[in-house]
């Protein structure tokens, strides 16, 4: 069989030609290939990105172990195990997705499943912006001017902790759950034209990396809150009740 | 194509064991085992992450090229977290005036 490349050259239209397939590649296989390993180098680099702050948090950690226990402590582990049921099954159907996509199922089967991992992101970060609206009533928003936390945690925070240490944890909280909120936020902006074009019945078992590399960003988003869950949710779960 | 295409059984049992999993996490953080709450606590997290990465991110049917994309990251992310803490891990030893 004629390569894409080829058949143009030879002046005519490839025959294997896919709509979605763009000139610079042979066939689908190559374009998918390509597209798959971009996607890797992508997250490596996202890797790296957090990986910046899980290095804060693991420093500070180390300086100050009692009073992240104690803040973490004031997070409540409830909520946040919760939070990771409903993102470990959003993962599973953005999983079902692609299953969808790659076994040619009806658009309408796709699309169910895409539009079950956006309710279930839109859960999740509901419940964020809950528990960040709580962190802001009890003064814990860890700026100039806003951080000032209420009596009733401040008599709980221990004799060798100093309210900076305290506002540290809270600062680095804000920042993982925020940059990770973010990157959900900025998926349900992602997914969106991609349910419309599986909607439209564009993905197949030929052509459907869209969907796949969709769903490796979201897969990703979901592992980094599978470490940022136990290191500031459960951190200071046997410390004692608040 | 040779779109290696995952059975639904195997998403599922993935699935089940990471809610298992997290269960498993939050039991083990109520019960003291000082520094070992953190131990345990990782590698609960680091089982629930090859999870996803092999199976979710059908790492485990991908060719070697990914292979090495997953692995150097993984190496790239160690300098950083390694590499920094000989720093910090070592500045204590020349008193507390160097310390900032």
């Amino acid at each position: 069989m004629a390569t894409n490349a080829e058949a143009i050259e030879q002046g005519h239209a490839p025959e294997s030609a896919h709509t979605a397939l763009a000139h610079q590649f042979d066939n689908l296989e190559q374009q998918r290939e390509a597209g798959t390993l971009g996607m890797w180098v992508f997250i490596a680099q996202e890797v790296m990105f957090f990986g910046g702050l899980f290095l804060a948090y693991l420093i500070y950690r180390m300086k100050y172990p009692d009073a992240f226990m104690a803040a973490s402590n004031h997070l409540n582990w409830t909520i946040g195990t919760f939070n990771t049921a409903v993102l470990i099954t959003s993962s599973l159907t953005m999983a079902l997705a692609v299953w969808a996509t790659q076994a040619g199922r009806a658009p309408k089967v796709q699309v169910a499943f895409m539009l079950a991992t956006v309710l279930l992101g839109l859960t999740f970060l509901s419940v964020k912006a809950y528990e960040y609206h709580e962190k802001y009533t009890d003064g814990l928003i860890p700026v100039a001017g806003w951080f000032n936390p209420n009596r009733e945690i401040l008599s709980h925070i221990p004799a060798n902790v100093t309210l900076g240490q305290y506002q540290m944890f809270f600062w680095l909280y804000f920042a993982m759950t925020g940059l990770h909120a973010l990157h959900m936020i900025v998926g349900v902006g992602i997914i969106t034209p991609i349910i419309f074009w599986a909607w439209r019945g564009r993905y197949t078992p030929e052509y459907h990396a869209p969907v796949e590399n969709f769903g490796l960003y979201w897969h990703f988003v979901d592992i980094i809150w599978i470490f940022l869950f136990p290191l500031l949710y459960l951190l200071g779960a046997h410390f004692g009740k608040h | 194509m040779s779109v290696h295409i995952v059975p639904r059984k195997i998403y599922f049992s993935v699935f089940a064991a990471l809610l298992v999993l997290t269960g498993t996490t939050v039991f083990a953080a109520t019960i003291p085992f000082g520094r070992m709450n953190d131990v345990v606590a990782m590698t609960i997290a680091v089982t629930k992450m090859m999870l996803v990465l092999l199976f979710f991110m059908h790492v485990r049917y991908s060719s070697r090229l990914i292979w090495v994309i997953v692995a150097s990251m993984f190496f790239w992310l160690l300098i950083l977290l390694l590499l920094t803490l000989t720093d910090y891990s070592s500045r204590s030893w020349f008193g507390p005036t160097v310390i900032t």
